[in-house]
């Protein structure tokens, strides 16, 4: 580490984040409140057809405020489609994010813990999976499997649990090692006790900084999937497979494609940035 | 040295023994091929016969030591399509993906590591934020969504290029485009990284305090010391050779390997898609392998074992 920083931070001293940052959670504090509030918002139903309207232009390229994103081919509502993507894409984003975590870190702790041939085969399992692209192993997963959401949410949960795993084992061996470890450790604690609530909490705060970076690569991958027509199905609709079934009327109807691509830019932007903000903020050892 | 390659053999070797088993039981156990290549009404005999002759009426053990044993002998099976070997489907493919990903790979290395390098030296200027900015915008543009728009602009909007296709040099254009922006932009954000990490290092300060001519402290010393970090996610491109065009491909209509993949998923085709995954999985190992000795090569600390001063 380049022992760099010129002026020590100030410690509680709250300040503002950078207005890139802010934008940032700005967006995704939006993006947050469509997918709550999505069947509240939503002008029409997601699957609701108006055959009159059919590829209808958004406003502003000759479209009416009655859609005022355009119509599709059958004539659903693009904004209505948008919100339900959002509100999709987001939900499996967040559970996959969950579940990699949750996952990563059990069996990385439970690597620190039992260390010897758990340890072993642990380290071996981060090995195989870091080396294989997840995108090959998911296709194969899936379209053997079926696509039902949960399976889907599942997957792709597995998705960068080899990172958690190892800043899991790394880190909780480093803290047995020290003080308040060994303290409580002889005060008669279980390890299970050990572990989860003195030692991860000490070491939460780069795992929580790892989930938001692997979180807009969740958003990536489920969008790619599904924009190759091998995640979520329809009627279900996701940012991802709008794209997918947007592609078809590239030149005719752009629109349907474009408002869902704009959206997932948005959101990965924004959570990176965040990310790169926190890790700097938290966890200068993470770089 | 001869310890250290061994060892990474071994592992390199278990990788692909993993890989193998792993697909081997998620395509085997999900599904029953023969139903699904034959159709839900077939008659019992037809699929009978289907199954001995694919051998699918075997004990799941059976059919694993089996096909484990012919790909020693370098059969990998057969199309359940079309009854071609699957290794010469897809050994035809390849040709076509690499005409995409090794241009795109130049494309990266010949942008990205000049505009990470310049970025550090120039760290905080105009350009350095610039740079910053595109790589984090290729970092977040999913490639389909590049490529779309790639082909609003130039194919349908000013039609200068053609939106998919294999028939010229012109069809690779913006397929090769989409594949290396969002890879050089990576390449820039960790080459960037990785120059700002040595140009702190008290060597360079003493290279630049005892009169070296600051081109050469660049090229001499940061320069190879840097490209340690940087060979990790090279070596990570080149593994990807195979894999790493399976959306843009779709994007396209390229008729590569990832199409083949993805056809094939679409279509159950076990023997194909264990095909494909067994080579995108050499390739990515080969690939390691290669990077732990370019390590060797670049840092004589791990060729020999010794403890760096530093």
């Amino acid at each position: 580490m380049s022992a760099t920083t010129l002026n020590p931070p100030a410690r509680r001293a709250w300040r503002l984040p950078p207005p890139l940052v802010l934008f940032g959670l700005c967006w995704l504090a939006l993006m947050l409140a469509v997918a709550i509030l999505a069947p509240v918002i939503t002008p029409y139903s997601y699957t609701a057809l108006d055959l009159r309207n059919r590829l209808s232009a958004p406003v502003g390229m000759g479209g009416t405020m009655a859609h005022w994103l355009g119509t599709d081919e059958l004539g659903r509502d693009v904004l209505a489609r948008l919100i339900s993507s959002i509100r999709m894409s987001l939900t499996i984003a967040f559970g996959a994010t969950i579940i990699g975590a949750l996952i990563g870190t059990t069996l990385g702790l439970l690597a620190a813990w039992a260390r010897g041939i758990v340890e072993q085969i642990v380290l071996m399992l981060v090995d195989f999976s870091a080396s294989i692209p997840f995108l090959i192993l998911a296709l194969a997963v899936l379209a053997f499997f079926g696509n039902s959401i949960v399976l889907f949410v599942c997957l792709l949960g597995l998705h960068a649990w080899e990172r958690y795993a190892r800043i899991a084992r790394g880190l909780a061996i480093a803290a047995g090692s020290q003080g308040y470890a060994a303290a409580v450790r002889q005060l008669g604690a279980s390890p299970m006790r050990v572990y989860l609530l003195h030692i991860l909490p000490n070491i939460a705060s780069t795992l929580i900084v790892s989930m938001t970076l692997a979180f807009p690569e969740i958003i990536l991958l489920e969008s790619g999937l599904s924009f190759l027509g091998l995640g979520v199905q329809p009627p279900e609709t996701s940012l991802g497979s709008m794209v997918g079934y947007g592609r078809e009327y590239l030149t005719r109807a752009p629109w349907i494609l474009l408002s869902p691509a704009f959206v997932i830019v948005l959101t990965t932007l924004s959570v990176s940035l965040i990310g790169d903000w926190l890790r700097d903020k938290l966890d200068p050892t993470l770089r | 040295m001869v310890r250290f390659l061994a060892w990474r053999s071994l592992r390199a070797f278990l990788t692909i023994f993993l890989v193998v088993t792993f697909a081997f039981l998620v395509l085997r156990l999900s599904g029953d091929p023969a139903q699904i290549i034959m159709g839900a009404d077939a008659p019992p005999e037809a699929v009978e016969a289907f199954r001995s002759a694919w051998g699918l009426d075997r004990s799941v053990w059976e059919q694993y030591l089996g096909y484990v044993g012919s790909i020693f002998t370098g059969d990998l099976g057969r199309s359940m399509r079309d009854g071609r070997p699957a290794a010469a489907l897809v050994a035809e493919r390849i040709p076509a993906t690499l005409a995409l990903t090794i241009p795109a790979l130049m494309l990266k290395l010949g942008l990205g590591i000049p505009a990470g390098i310049y970025a550090a030296l120039h760290r905080n200027s105009v350009i350095d934020r610039l740079v910053m900015l595109v790589a984090v915008a290729g970092f977040t543009i999913p490639s389909f969504v590049l490529g779309l728009l790639l082909v609003l602009v130039f194919a349908v909007q000013l039609g200068w290029l053609p939106s998919g296709g294999q028939e010229s040099w012109r069809h690779a254009i913006l397929p090769v485009v989409t594949l290396g922006i969002g890879g050089a932009a990576v390449l820039a954000r960790f080459t960037r990284s990785a120059m700002l990490e040595v140009l702190g290092q008290p060597y360079i300060r003493t290279a630049s305090a005892k009169g070296v001519p600051w081109r050469r402290v660049v090229s001499g010393h940061a320069a190879p010391n840097a490209a340690i970090p940087t060979v990790t996610i090279i070596g990570f491109m080149l593994g990807s050779l195979i894999a790493g065009a399976v959306v843009v491909e779709s994007v396209f209509s390229w008729p590569g390997v990832g199409r083949l993949m993805v056809v094939a998923v679409a279509n159950r085709d076990l023997a194909v898609v264990q095909c494909v995954l067994l080579l995108v999985s050499f390739t990515m190992v080969v690939a390691n392998f290669l990077v732990d000795l370019a390590y060797g090569l670049i840092d004589p600390r791990l060729r020999t074992g010794a403890q760096g001063g530093h």
